[in-house]
């Protein structure tokens, strides 16, 4: 087991310097605009262009930057610095993680809750009209952008500009030492937004999932037993949980896209925001800064995932 | 007598379970699902009843709904299962919880599915005693252990904690049979326990179930389609067809004397030692019928080599034979010809042959 983590890891490693490379071509043959010509002024001088790409580091060839860029990030943990604010990326990532991560471990904790309960329900109740409209309801948040739906929640519910005033709007975000039910209620919008995609994709997966299991054989040992019907669905919801796992590693994938659109949206101060922006300013070593942490982040979701596998079903092992 | 009266065996003592024209019918898209259609018989304490039939002649569907297990997929029931005084019919389903796995338990053909893959056998076992014992789950750890040595699983203490996919086919069946004896039923209904089996295994899972039988003195009903299992172990035998009872004896009888088409077809179709050389095995023509659209009259006479002209529109009742009033058969031909007829078959002769030499016509084609 241990090894089989370790072998894990280190292809986790290899799948990251693929990536950073993938990442840096990208973003230098399709850059959104000349990152030194945007720092030229209004009317850029070709002496000054040429200049402010000496700084940049932009005169000297692809394969060189490329070079120096990896070595700086895997032997010293170096994103670089931003060519916008001057600051390393790795401190400006760093001061702008608690709001990324009250935001996605939040919405993630709601995804997973939400999703299941909903999921379970629709399966012992299948075909009634709560089923129908839970389905429904799952069907809608599956299909509606985070974007929008985050417009419509504010346009709803917002204190300032909503219909409804319900939750504090764009903007009200606080940070959580300074005041935590400010910083609760402020998020309760944006997890629901961030969530409800994973959640109604988990819901529907539960609800088939559970479905099945609930016509298994050893659900009717169960009964036969004469276990009471809550301990029956509680084997069944065992069961039925194992399917659903492996997609998680996958979920989290889309779950930190939707964070950059939701912090946008609701205006809150985190690594999405800071990656919208560098997109928008041509800030290379934010944007492949903050897009190779996300990477990290799926790899170890998905590396955690298989490795709670074993545990969770005790038919696999890893050699 | 009448059919309420029907028992299998002399009725010397009071009857351990009665079922008295049970029905269950399943209504779908396609038409209402006739599982079992006025069905009789009766359970003695300590005795065994085996239920023989093919696939879909609703005999897992009736022992199923004896323990209540139907009534969550919309089934239709009606008639009544006495048992210990209770209709298990309209049995309350918090009762009828207190009953299952308890005073009766049942065990399943396929003992991997049947069995959860994600916790381990003596987790399961566990469970079954806690579910009907308040004892804690050391007591019951230990009870667990108990019931694997009883059922003769080896190093119970170890296999304890061992999951199903890391115990054989037979020790699966093993432990669903421990499983099944965690509270010391009086009833233990199995279906089809040993189908899913090597051969060599199924010998000793049923003379497994013979000896706990005797040591804890439980009736059983042993459901099959195989009518060497019911051979060995039952002291009674009701075949089953197309949802009803087509006829019950003992099974001394049942083997000697068999009165119906569809019993003599059962029995033509395993192979015999005693039996003359030349005797081919016969398998029984055609399939099963539709339960939704069940053939008119004697839903038996589609298959039947002997059928008459009119048995497509009589449908027989279940009647005592002439000089054994506790054997049941529901066939059309009279007493005398269907005689006639084994005594032929037993020779070793062809439906048809047999059929000419009792000076029948011929079935139509």
């Amino acid at each position: 087991m241990i090894r089989y983590i370790i072998r894990r890891l280190l292809w986790g490693v290899v799948l990251l310097i693929v990536l950073a490379v993938l990442m840096f071509i990208l973003f230098r043959v399709l850059p959104t605009a000349n990152p030194a010509l945007l720092r030229a002024g209004r009317d850029p001088q070709p002496k000054l262009v040429k200049e402010i790409e000496v700084v940049l580091g932009l005169n000297k060839s692809l394969p060189v930057q490329c070079w120096d860029y990896l070595k700086e990030i895997f032997l010293h943990f170096d994103f670089g610095y931003s060519y916008y604010s001057q600051e390393s990326v790795r401190s400006l990532i760093a001061e702008r993680l608690p709001e990324t991560l009250s935001l996605t471990v939040g919405a993630a904790v709601l995804w997973i809750v939400a999703g299941l309960s909903v999921g379970i329900v629709s399966a012992l109740r299948r075909h009634s009209f709560l089923d129908r409209a839970l389905m429904g309801g799952a069907l809608v948040a599956i299909s509606a952008p985070e974007f929008w739906l985050g417009l419509v929640f504010l346009f709803l519910f917002a204190s300032d500009i909503g219909k409804f005033k319900v939750f504090p709007g764009a903007g009200s975000y606080v940070g959580l030492t300074s005041d935590p039910w400010k910083w609760f209620t402020s998020l309760i919008m944006p997890w629901i937004v961030l969530a409800s995609g994973s959640a109604a994709v988990f819901a529907r997966l539960m609800r088939g999932s559970l479905s099945e299991t609930m016509n298994e054989d050893y659900i009717r040992t169960a009964r036969a037993k004469g276990l009471k019907e809550r301990d029956v669905v509680r084997q069944g919801v065992r069961a039925a949980i194992n399917p659903i796992v492996t997609l998680f590693g996958l979920e989290v994938g889309v779950l930190l896209g939707g964070a950059i659109l939701v912090e946008v949206v609701f205006d809150i101060p985190g690594i999405g925001e800071l990656f919208y922006k560098a997109i928008q300013t041509s800030d290379f070593p934010v944007t492949q800064g903050t897009v190779l942490l996300g990477s990290m982040f799926i790899i170890l979701a998905n590396i955690v995932v298989d490795v709670g596998y074993a545990y969770l079903d005790p038919r696999v092992r890893y050699s | 007598m009448s059919r309420r009266d029907l028992a299998g065996a002399p009725s010397t003592s009071e009857p351990l379970l009665r079922v008295e024209e049970l029905r269950v019918e399943f209504p779908t898209e396609d038409g209402v699902v006739h599982a079992v259609d006025g069905i009789t018989y009766q359970v003695l304490p300590g005795r065994t009843l085996g239920i023989v039939g093919e696939s879909g002649s609703g005999k897992t569907v009736a022992s199923l709904t004896t323990l209540g297990l139907t009534r969550r997929q919309g089934a239709r029931i009606s008639g009544r299962i006495l048992f210990a005084g209770q209709d298990l019919v309209t049995l309350p389903e918090d009762r009828l919880r207190a009953i299952r796995g308890n005073d009766i338990a049942m065990i399943f053909q396929d003992p991997l599915s049947s069995l959860h893959p994600l916790y381990k056998v003596g987790a399961q076992l566990i469970e079954a005693v806690r579910a009907h014992r308040d004892v804690p789950k050391a007591r019951a750890r230990e009870r667990a252990i108990e019931l694997l040595a009883l059922v003769g699983i080896p190093d119970p203490a170890r296999r304890v904690d061992e999951y199903p996919h890391e115990f054989s086919g037979g020790m699966r069946q093993r432990a669903m049979i421990a499983m099944a004896l965690a509270n010391e039923p009086k009833l233990l209904i199995a279906d089809e326990p040993t189908t899913a089996l090597d051969v060599t295994v199924q010998a000793q899972i049923l003379a497994l179930m013979e000896r706990l039988q005797r040591e804890l003195g439980m009736a059983i009903v042993i459901i099959t389609h195989d009518l060497g299992v019911v051979a060995e172990m039952a002291d009674d035998i009701a075949v089953m067809y197309a949802g009803r009872i087509v006829e019950t004896a003992s099974a001394a009888r049942l083997f000697a004397a068999p009165e119906h088409p569809y019993t003599w077809g059962l029995l033509r179709s395993i192979p015999r030692l005693d039996g003359p050389r030349a005797a081919d095995l016969v398998p029984i023509p055609g399939t099963p019928p539709s339960l939704i659209h069940r053939p008119s009259g004697c839903h038996f006479h589609p298959r039947c080599p002997y059928a008459q002209p009119d048995h497509a529109r009589i449908d027989p009742a279940l009647e005592p034979t002439p000089d054994e009033p506790s054997h049941y058969v529901a066939c059309l031909l009279s007493a005398q010809v269907r005689r006639g007829l084994w005594q032929e078959l037993a020779a070793g002769r062809t439906p048809a042959r047999a059929l000419e030499a009792v000076g029948q016509p011929g079935a139509p084609a």
